[in-house]
Order: C-alpha cells, then sequence, then structure tokens
C-alpha cells in the first residue's frame, strides 16, 4: 500500500486538513469537510490536468463543498460564526497577539473574509492563486482581504483597549 | 501621496507588490508612521494565524481521511477481485456479481446495502470501525449530525455483544451509519441505518438470508434499520427485537 500513500492527493492531506479548521473551528467538523472534499476529489481526479496546480484544485473543490454545505446549513453557518474555532495550540499569547482575542475576532468575520485571510494568512497562497481557487477576481481578492484583517486588527487591539480607556475616563 | 492605498499596503505586507512599487510603498511608509504600525501589525496577524493552525499539520492524519479513496462500494469491489476475498471468507461468494458498480438510483434493498456492508467490514482486524467504543458519545454525535437525526446505539450486554465502534459510510440515499457490536468469540453483528426516499412509513420485520449473512431489517419513518450478522435466526430476531425496543422505548 506504500505506493498508494504516496499519491499527490494524500500528500495535500495535512494542508487540507489545516485549512478546513482554520474554516469551521471544530476538529470533527472539519475532517469530515475534508472527508467530503477527498471523495469528491478522488471520483473526479480524471478531470483534474496534470500539470496544472493540484493543490489549488484541491482547494477550489474544497471551497466549493464548504459554500455548499453552508447554504444548506444556514442554521450551521450561524452557529459557527459565532463559535469560536477551537484552538490548536495552548499558548495564550502569538506574536503579541492575545489568542482568546484572536479567536473571538475571527468568530466574528464573514465566512467569505475567513477564507481569503486564512488562504493568505495560513496557507501563504499569492492572490492570484487565491483568486482561481475561490473563482473570483484578484481585486475581490485584495478587497476581501483588506477589509478582513482591518476588521480582525480593530477587533484585537480594540479588545485590549476597550478596558483601560474606560478605566481612564 | 505620502501614504499607500489600503490595498496596497496589504500587499505589501503578503510580499505581492513588484519591486518598484514595493519601493515607492516603503518610502511612504517610512514617512507614515500610523500605515507602518498597522502593517507590522498585519504582519504579526499572518503569524498568530499561521502559529495557530500549522499544528494540525503534524497531526496523525485520521484513517478515515486515507481509507476513502473511493466509494466504499467501489472499495469493496476491489477487495472482492484481490485476494482479499480469501480473508473475507465464503461470505462473499454471492457478492461476485453485487460488486459490479451499481447503478445509481436504483434500488437496492436496504437488507442487501446491509450484508455488503456486514461482509465488508466485519471480517477487519485492524480497522474493523472508525471511531470505537471509547469514543461512544463522539460517535453517536457525529453520526447523528451526518444523518440529520438523532441516533442512539442500543446495549446488547444482555445478548453478549458489547460495542466495537462504528463508522460512517455512503449508501444510495446519502450517509449511512454503521455500529459494529462483538461477542467474547470474536461473532460480529452491525446495525446499518440509512435515510429512506420517499414519505416516512413503517415496516414490520423482514428477514433476508444473504449467503451466510443473516439480516433483519425495518423501515421506521425516515430511516432504515438493518441488524446483520452470521448467527442464527432466532437469535437475530431476539436482538433485532432488543434494538428496535431500545430506539422506541
Amino acid at each position: 500500500m506504500a505506493g498508494m500513500e504516496e499519491h499527490p492527493i494524500v500528500q495535500h492531506i495535512p494542508r487540507l486538513r489545516r485549512y478546513a479548521r482554520a474554516l469551521v473551528g471544530d476538529r470533527h467538523a472539519a475532517d469530515d469537510l475534508v472527508q467530503d472534499t477527498l471523495e469528491r476529489a478522488w471520483n473526479k481526479y480524471h478531470l483534474w490536468r496534470p500539470g496544472s496546480d493540484l493543490r489549488a484544485w484541491l482547494f477550489a473543490i474544497m471551497h466549493n463543498v464548504f459554500v455548499n454545505q453552508m447554504r444548506s446549513r444556514r442554521l450551521d453557518a450561524e452557529q459557527l460564526m459565532e463559535d469560536p474555532p477551537s484552538p490548536a495550540v495552548r499558548a495564550t499569547q502569538l506574536d503579541g497577539i492575545e489568542i482568546a482575542d484572536l479567536q473571538r475576532a475571527l468568530g466574528q468575520l464573514s465566512l467569505e473574509h475567513r477564507e481569503v485571510l486564512m488562504l493568505v494568512a495560513v496557507e501563504e497562497m499569492k492572490y492570484e492563486e487565491i483568486g482561481r481557487a475561490l473563482d473570483i477576481p484578484v481585486g475581490t481578492v485584495m478587497s476581501r482581504l483588506s477589509r478582513a484583517r482591518e476588521r480582525l486588527r480593530q477587533h484585537i487591539d480594540g479588545a485590549s483597549q476597550i478596558v483601560p480607556l474606560k478605566v481612564v475616563k | 501621496m505620502n501614504k499607500p492605498s489600503e490595498e496596497e499596503l496589504h500587499a505589501w505586507v503578503d510580499g505581492e507588490l513588484g519591486d518598484a512599487r514595493r519601493a515607492e510603498v516603503e518610502g511612504q511608509l517610512a514617512g507614515n508612521e500610523e500605515a507602518a504600525a498597522r502593517a507590522r501589525r498585519y504582519r504579526s496577524i499572518n503569524e498568530a494565524l499561521k502559529s495557530l493552525y500549522d499544528p494540525v499539520l503534524d497531526e496523525p492524519v485520521p484513517d478515515r481521511l486515507l481509507d476513502r479513496r473511493r466509494p466504499w462500494t467501489e472499495r469493496a469491489g476491489v477487495y472482492a477481485k484481490a485476494a482479499g476475498l480469501v480473508a473475507v471468507g465464503t461470505a462473499l461468494g454471492w457478492l461476485a456479481h453485487a460488486f459490479v458498480p451499481l447503478p445509481s438510483g436504483q434500488g437496492v434493498s436496504l437488507a442487501r446495502q446491509a450484508a455488503i456492508a456486514y461482509a465488508v467490514y466485519a471480517p477487519e482486524v485492524r480497522h474493523p470501525v472508525e471511531v470505537g467504543a471509547d469514543d461512544a458519545d463522539h460517535l453517536v454525535r457525529w453520526l447523528s449530525k451526518r444523518l440529520g437525526t438523532d441516533l442512539k446505539c442500543p446495549k446488547l450486554g444482555a445478548y453478549g455483544f458489547s460495542l466495537v465502534g462504528g463508522r460512517l459510510l455512503s449508501g444510495p440515499n446519502g450517509p449511512v451509519a454503521q455500529f459494529m457490536f462483538q461477542d467474547n468469540r470474536g461473532a460480529r453483528l452491525t446495525l446499518y441505518v440509512s435515510g429512506q426516499r420517499g414519505d416516512s412509513h413503517q415496516t414490520a420485520f423482514r428477514f433476508s438470508q444473504e449467503d451466510r449473512v443473516s439480516v433483519f431489517y425495518w423501515i421506521d419513518g425516515r430511516y432504515g434499520y438493518a441488524l446483520s450478522g452470521e448467527i442464527g435466526r432466532e437469535k437475530l430476531l431476539s436482538i433485532a427485537n432488543a434494538v428496535y425496543q431500545q430506539l422506541n422505548p
């Protein structure tokens, strides 16, 4: 079976899991999303053009599965928005940012904004690749990203500033 | 202008600008502390997000993600063709033709689907289930969510069978739950729960013998249930009754 482990799709599974976790937070819900994505990918693999970017293709499939699921399960989507993603690490601070603040702020982002931000920050994809994966123009990637990241910044910095400001007043 | 546009500021943070434009933006940032501070913050957000989710890369990939390269019915065909046939045993004799890929939409009977699923997974030594009995609460929650109903897992200790665990399968009408039980001699039973097409209705118990696999099955509301095992019909019936009563207290 070793040969099958080396299938290019299999090599991308850890990254698909990471992105799914960043999108939906809950570990099992995230793996469900990966599983649905993989089922579709295996079924459609004959449609993938060798030489083209397999990662972008897989992320495009995951995006479609995710959007369809969110569309058919509005309630879940709303619940996801309120439920901040579960922590993957146990530290309380990363790069001077309180993780609790970060997660609360992420929970407030729209799914569209979260997708673009995670592809940039976590997947380190180029704007152009993101445009292809999400099937949107690069300009839209840029406007969503700048709004998403600024909103996140305001939440985080606001969270740590509001309390002292009140005290001062 | 001594200030880059918002989008350019972000593009600079992510290394998306060409050399010339990057130098210009850097010049503008040198004279604009507010924008420079925000750019640093954006960069910290990128790094924090990455550190938050990168540990997922080091987690072992769950079997269920590696195992289902194709829909399970198709894999069953591979198993049947390969030497696995020997391992699965003579129970598969009748399956040779059943494993021709099933035309979608064609009503494969509940009993037969359940018997195929039993024949594929009951002989599994290392991976009979995706989620084990030690995580039974999660198993029931997960399968309930996927099937869109509140599932219950019966307790069959009175008949000498304890829960091994369960897995998610795909059936002709969508997701299917399979719970597996085992007695102290290693005999296994599976309870197969599948959504049914059409109006909700109820049926009496029905019995089907699929080679060596005996199946009692019934439909209750929008779900079909099938209890399968290689045990005598009388014993299977009494267990099926217990299952039914526990699911409908």
